[in-house]
């Protein structure tokens, strides 16, 4: 509505055309993963095309920016670190973690870096702003986070890195199609689990149906986030959109997923999470507590740090420490602030929390927020809000709006959508950011389907700007290599006409149930079904009513014009998601604390014979189950030497 | 006694939440449209009169990441309009105490220091 009129579709609409094309690298996404796999097979000569959902220079996780540029190991004056011992130490405990990509990141993110700062992006201090602080290296003005000692995590202005990425694709000539979402992936005879050797469209501007005939194709386009906890509106920044189902269409085609049973961390109330904390973007910043006293930080061990300095450095005896996140092994643990739940529960620490940054030294105060909140995709709006509002960090302290996270104090919080968040064991039932299951890929980043390789956060386990960025351009070698032993390229026109059927059926009808009420009606079936307390029976029953949601949705749903159509294709895959994660949920008969996995049927936390991967995927319809050995990829070097194609 | 002519009362179904993501001046704005061009969800269609600032069709579907504010070419065309979900989550002068937010009355001056 707009002045209380109704007004028309300003894009040309024509649901019944078809735009048919063909190139030799087909990418799906075109966010970080994506963009570097089309520079990586352009690069080589290869003809690249992009099908991005929103607009490729501003798309993606990492589309706004980033603060943080990770295992930057292999060439890195300053480290010590082997890459092998970087995805030894990413894969923390229980070792449910892809060790393939951790070590590729470790190997090739310092020398992505430099690459990133030829096509332009900035990613050292030129201007000489943090001259003579402890995280700067003098001799290359590179800037360090957490660990100075061995600077694996570089400190960097992320808002000039997808600009540049764009920049480089064009002058590459790669073929992008904005406001394409990717709706299917066409396979060999158009059988389910056979060569992938293409992908579907919809342009969701102007509904136009897209085809593209591929010899490889690149899945970088996320995944599912809302599965459990979706908000229809009240979105302020708490929404994630990490591609709101794209892998789902690999699980269609057949392609073998993992880690899918995994949930992570819900988003835990209306608090805005990491702002003014002490962790992640903001490690190591003072905390004090209502009455300005501050809570102190301690090593490993605990004992109580007592300058600024020793927050960034490994302890005695340790070699180096990753950045916290839950469940790291001892030999790799950071210096946090001490947890204070007792004393807060005696009244000895008064709620609320703040960050002090005029507490921290002048360069680590700068760095922290001039630099790191506001060059991040998401905070840099913060940065500019508060500081038109007037908030200084050299005079003010900034509260912290997570102390109601449930992890931090166990208490029970409410979740971003209103229902309650219910925790056990630190309880996690969401797949808010961390790594979480996806699709499984070898060392040439091929998935189980031939001619289709993956990179960035479609892949299970998956994290982080620089890990999407070396393995999107792994990916895009090894998807030119394989053009030399490709076949040539048939598309199936049964499978096309089928999946048309499928895509435009929501615009015949008139009436009907919107997008977002789907959402809902699968998020309450993994709440009940699939959440803190899970059986055999509760998910058999959630199995039903995903399948019962599948045939009564998929007839009434309707949209009447193309983004609303793309909105509902989304909310079909993430239904088609959460099937899969109910068969992974029930195929794992054991209680994982790594998994964040409970099963009163099975209370048993990581038995020996569970710790494995249980791999799930379609045939014939089918959902047939499998699993990897933990540690499945084998002697690292070795393994990558054969595949790095370099 | 002035009579009061009626002021009509229509049937409006409720609004999105939130209704204004961003403020557009359309005294400012030129509708360039550069702002609906990089919008990662396309909540923004272009004004039906030329030369018009865009429409917010899907508020609700804006998720602060700011590109259309950033990218916009044309300064006081375009600003946030921080909703109240992000609201109140105060900071203090560590010196005096004293508390500020987002949306208080009588705000202090902005801090116009370069982040870097």
């Amino acid at each position: 509505m707009f002045e209380g009129k109704i007004i028309e579709w300003p894009y040309r609409v024509d649901y019944a055309r078809e735009k048919d094309i063909e190139t030799d690298v087909l990418i799906l996404g075109g966010g970080i993963a994506g963009c570097w796999a089309a520079i990586a097979a352009a690069g080589k000569g290869a003809r690249v095309v992009i099908f991005e959902k929103g607009a490729t220079i501003t798309s993606g996780a990492g589309g706004g920016g980033a603060d943080h540029w990770g295992g930057a190991v292999t060439g890195n004056p300053r480290s010590s670190i082997t890459a092998e011992e970087y995805a030894e130490a990413e894969l923390r405990g229980g070792r449910y973690g892809n060790g393939i990509m951790a070590y590729i990141q470790g190997r090739e993110s310092y020398e992505t870096l430099l690459e990133l700062e030829k096509m332009g992006g900035k990613v050292r201090d030129t201007d000489d702003v943090f001259k003579g602080s402890e995280f700067r290296d003098e001799k290359t003005k590179i800037l360090y986070a957490d660990d100075y000692t061995n600077g694996i995590i570089i400190r960097v202005w992320g808002t000039t890195f997808k600009p540049a990425l764009y920049k480089e694709c064009k002058r590459l000539g790669v073929k992008i199609y904005d406001r394409v979402m990717s709706t299917s992936l066409l396979n060999e005879d158009g059988r389910q689990g056979k060569r992938v050797v293409g992908a579907t469209g919809l342009n969701m501007r102007t509904g136009e149906f897209m085809v593209c005939k591929a010899k490889a194709t690149i899945l970088a386009n996320g995944r599912p986030s809302e599965v459990w906890e979706f908000t229809a509106e009240q979105a302020g920044s708490h929404t994630h959109n990490f591609g709101e189902g794209g892998s789902t269409i690999a699980w269609r085609a057949g392609a073998e997923f993992t880690m899918m049973e995994k949930t992570t961390g819900s988003e835990g109330g209306l608090g805005s999470g990491g702002f003014g904390s002490n962790r992640n973007t903001w490690f190591a910043c003072n905390t004090v507590d209502d009455d300005g006293k501050e809570i102190p930080w301690l090593d490993r061990d605990g004992n109580i740090l007592k300058t600024v300095s020793e927050r960034y450095r490994p302890a005695l005896g340790q070699k180096f420490f990753t950045n916290p996140r839950a469940n790291t092994p001892y030999e790799y643990v950071c210096p946090s602030p001490a947890p204070i739940m007792p004393q807060l529960r005696k009244g000895e620490f008064n709620l609320p929390l703040y960050a002090d940054l005029p507490g921290m030294p002048e360069l680590e105060r700068r760095a922290i927020f001039g630099l790191m909140v506001g060059q991040e995709c998401k905070t840099k709006l913060r940065y500019k809000v508060l500081c038109d509002a007037g908030f200084d960090p050299d005079k003010d302290l900034a509260m912290m709006g997570s102390f109601l996270t449930p992890g931090l104090f166990g208490y029970q919080s409410i979740g971003k959508s209103g229902f309650p968040a219910v925790n056990t064991w630190g309880g996690r039932r969401g797949l808010g950011p961390g790594s979480v299951g996806g699709v499984v890929a070898d060392w040439n980043l091929k998935t189980s389907l031939d001619g289709l390789y993956a990179a960035g956060d479609c892949l299970f386990g998956s994290y982080g700007h620089a890990m999407a960025a070396t393995c999107g351009k792994y990916a895009g070698r090894n998807a030119v290599e394989y053009l030399f032993k490709a076949g040539e390229v048939v598309i199936d026109q049964k499978q096309v006409e089928a999946e048309k059927a499928r895509v435009y059926a929501s615009t015949k009808r008139r009436e009907g149930r919107d997008w977002k009420e789907l959402y809902y009606g699968i998020n309450k079936v993994m709440q009940l079904y699939c959440g803190n307390f899970k059986t055999e029976r509760l998910m058999h029953m959630g199995l039903m009513f995903l399948e019962d949601l599948n045939e009564a949705a998929a007839s009434e749903l309707y949209a009447n014009n193309p983004h609303k159509l793309g909105r509902t294709l989304e909310a079909l895959n993430v239904l088609d998601y959460a099937q899969a994660i109910m068969h992974a949920s029930l195929a794992r008969k054991a209680s994982s604390l790594h998994l964040s996995f409970y099963r009163t049927d099975y209370p048993e936390i990581d038995p020996p014979e569970w710790n494995k991967f249980i791999t799930i995927r379609l045939e014939n319809e089918q959902v047939k189950v499998g699993e990897l050995p933990l540690d499945y990829w084998g002697d690292y070097a070795r393994n990558y030497k054969v595949s790095c194609q370099l | 006694m002035k009579k009061e002519s009626q002021e009509k009362i229509y049937a409006e179904p409720n609004t999105p939440t939130p209704s204004r993501p961003v403020i557009i001046n359309p005294d400012v704005c030129t509708g360039c449209n550069i702002c609906v061009e990089r919008c990662s969800m396309d909540v923004f269609i272009p004004n039906p009169e030329k030369g018009k600032p865009p429409i917010i069709l899907y508020p609700d579907e804006c998720w602060y990441e700011g590109h259309c504010v950033f990218s916009c070419p044309t300064k006081g065309a375009i600003k946030f309009n921080y909703p109240l979900i992000m609201q109140r989550e105060p900071w203090k002068d560590k010196v005096t105490g004293k508390l500020f937010w987002v949306g208080m009355k009588n705000p202090p001056s902005p801090n116009t220091k370069p982040p870097v």
